[in-house]
């Protein structure tokens, strides 16, 4: 669906044989067909319903093979979409990927510069092919400080927000830049904002006397700030996958992520293919019965 | 014709291996558990089998295998007969993968078992000489429900003492641990490293064999609820200084603090952090994290400490081993952070 994305130069397919091009058919098509019996099994247990990313890896894959980090990057952004394709035919709804930590801006600026025009040349190719996304019905979010993003991102990035905004399947959420300390501070930024205006309406309307304040000064509870998230609308991660055996979550959705299975495998991002990702939720349906008990059990306490 | 047949819902996740069967070690144990399973999996598979063979009337299963001890929801749907076979087929694999993770599993486990018991003895020599220098805090997550072993947690706490750690931050989500060190707590407060522990009152100084620990117990009602109240914080003192500054808006200029200079409420990660300070649900970040549970999840550890901790998962409280914790300081210690650079 996406080899227009993945491949990179379109040339090389018009040349192969005929016979080639048949088998490799015959094979894909076989390789299709397995890999929907194996969905098929594993769907008979618990199947996640959101799976959270941490796409680690990129530069230490660009060094190990002795290639460039742009090339490294794009590699990356490569697996991001054949991972996507996967867990959609998995029935998974949600996919949430970091894809750029505000911390990322310490970085080398060449770096940073080549990953934004990275990010910028992606999502204009994503604008241009517009089937590829309505195949899968795709809704894409971006969160973060879109701020801080340089002029050209932050305008690509909110046009293909808007256009896809009314879609009703794959909800893919990517974060750049992200923090989660700085998402609940902006959250409780949101609320006092709300809560201001509601003083103010309050204010407006009851002028003769000095009007109560017990309406609008309630104490906030985690709903409230569970409404001005940006996953606002979005089930917690069911897995958080982070590649290349890293075991901190770098402040990646630690609101969201209390009964989340953290999950650390050990190939680099660019090598994260099928057969990790089936491994990924055997291992989530191994924890399920036990992660069940623990939201029942918060669930009773509220 | 079809058969109208009733058909158990695909809550199948009640006939995984439950990972008490992986930490049963000992072997009579581990066959017995495994029995039961096999015993579950074959009557859960022989009743939908049943149901289908009684094609004139709507069976109601009542007995499901109850691996849980607790009784899955039914679906009865009709289902024809090819549908049925494919049905029971997927659900015999799934359950064959299944037991084959776990057997896979459990030779892992044993043989980590073997290395535990190897560096406790000392024999192995890369884990003689523990750095710990760059360990400053360690945390603990715990279960809550295997948190009221309070054997366990002593065991615990003096292995880590033995092991020279300063600073221990227990954690569970219901807050077990905090009662059980509550006693304790009011009277010692003659430790107070750092100006973080002023204002918490989890704080218990372990003083044994001139090897000192602190201690601290927190739950989950200092983490999202920690952040709700400073959130609360930082809104009623806008909102208080802003009210006061509309009432006033034709006497005296009134200058509060600079968010009111602008109007519009900006709270950065530090105002946040400052908050949570005043509130007592600060503390210092721990380095390590390490997970006592079935599964490595996180439970709500606050937020704002969790941000660039190693997390390590260590398996079950009632299974823990010295040579466990030994082996994750080793790892911990040739790890390398870039902080996002």
């Amino acid at each position: 669906m996406l080899d227009s994305l993945i491949s990179h130069d379109p040339k090389v397919l018009t040349e192969k044989k005929p016979d080639e091009i048949i088998a490799s058919g015959v094979v894909e098509s076989l390789q299709n067909f397995l890999r929907k019996c194996i969905i098929a099994v594993l769907s008979y247990g618990p199947m996640p319903k959101h799976i959270a990313f941490i796409m680690d890896g990129n530069r230490r894959y660009a060094k190990s093979r002795s290639i460039k980090q742009g090339t490294g990057h794009s590699v990356g952004f490569a697996a991001l979409m054949a991972s996507l394709i996967y867990c959609y035919e998995m029935g998974v709804k949600y996919i949430t990927v970091y894809a750029f930590s505000i911390d990322n801006f310490k970085r080398d600026p060449s770096e940073v510069k080549t990953l934004m025009e990275l990010m910028e040349e992606k999502i204009n190719e994503l604008l241009e092919n517009k089937n590829v996304i309505n195949k899968v019905n795709c809704k894409i979010n971006f969160w973060g400080n879109l701020d801080m993003l340089p002029e050209p991102v932050r305008l690509a990035a909110q046009k293909l927000m808007a256009s896809t905004a009314e879609n009703t399947g794959l909800v893919f959420s990517v974060c750049m830049p992200y923090n989660s300390t700085s998402e609940i501070a902006n959250a409780v930024t949101e609320l006092c904002k709300e809560r201001r205006d509601m003083m103010q309406g309050q204010q407006a309307s009851g002028r003769n006397g000095r009007p109560a304040n017990g309406g609008a000064c309630s104490d906030i509870s985690v709903s409230d700030l569970d409404r001005h998230m940006y996953t606002a609308g979005c089930p917690d991660p069911d897995i958080v996958i982070q590649t290349s055996g890293e075991t901190r979550l770098s402040n990646f959705l630690l609101w969201q992520t209390t009964f989340s299975h953290l999950q650390n495998p050990d190939p680099l991002w660019p090598e994260f293919s099928w057969r990790h990702l089936v491994w990924a939720i055997l291992q989530y349906q191994r924890a399920y019965p036990y992660i069940e008990q623990n939201k029942d059990l918060a669930k009773k306490q509220l | 014709f079809h058969f109208p047949c009733a058909i158990l819902a695909s809550n199948a996740y009640y006939l995984i291996p439950h990972p008490e069967i992986i930490n049963s070690v000992e072997l009579p144990k581990f066959v017995l558990c495994l029995g039961r399973w096999m015993h579950n999996v074959l009557f859960f598979l022989l009743s939908t089998s049943r149901n289908f063979s009684l094609h004139r009337e709507a069976f109601v299963v009542n007995e499901t295998p109850v691996f849980m001890n607790k009784p899955p929801p039914h679906v009865f749907k009709l289902m024809s007969l090819p549908s049925m076979i494919i049905k029971l087929t997927l659900g015999l694999l799934w359950c064959i993968i299944h037991l084959a993770i776990s057997l896979l599993s459990l030779c892992s486990h044993l043989i980590f078992n073997l290395e535990c018991s190897l560096i406790s003895s000392g024999l192995l020599w890369k884990y003689r000489n523990l750095q710990l220098g760059r360990l400053k805090y360690l945390a603990i997550v715990v279960d809550s429900r295997e948190a009221k072993n309070t054997v366990k947690i002593n065991q615990l706490l003096y292995w880590l003492k033995t092991l020279g750690v300063k600073y221990v931050c227990l954690y569970d989500i219901d807050g077990v641990l905090k009662k059980l060190f509550a006693p304790g707590m009011n009277g010692s407060r003659d430790n107070n490293p750092g100006d973080y522990l002023d204002a918490s009152a989890n704080i218990k100084a372990l003083d044994c064999c001139q090897k000192q620990m602190t201690i601290e117990c927190i739950s989950g009602s200092d983490g999202k609820e920690g952040i709700a109240k400073a959130a609360n914080l930082l809104c009623s003192s806008y909102l208080n200084g802003d009210s006061y500054t509309q009432e006033n808006v034709k006497s005296e200029e009134n200058v509060k603090s600079e968010e009111n200079v602008e109007n519009e409420p900006v709270f950065t990660e530090t105002d946040m952090a400052s908050a949570l300070k005043s509130i007592g649900c600060a503390g210092p970040e721990p380095d390590l994290l390490l997970v006592y549970g079935p599964a490595r999840c996180h439970l709500g550890f606050p937020t704002w400490r969790l941000r660039y901790t190693e997390i390590m998962h260590m398996g079950p409280l009632k299974s823990m081993k010295y040579g466990a914790i030994v082996k994750a300081f080793h790892n911990y210690s040739k790890k390398h952070q870039n902080y996002g650079k």
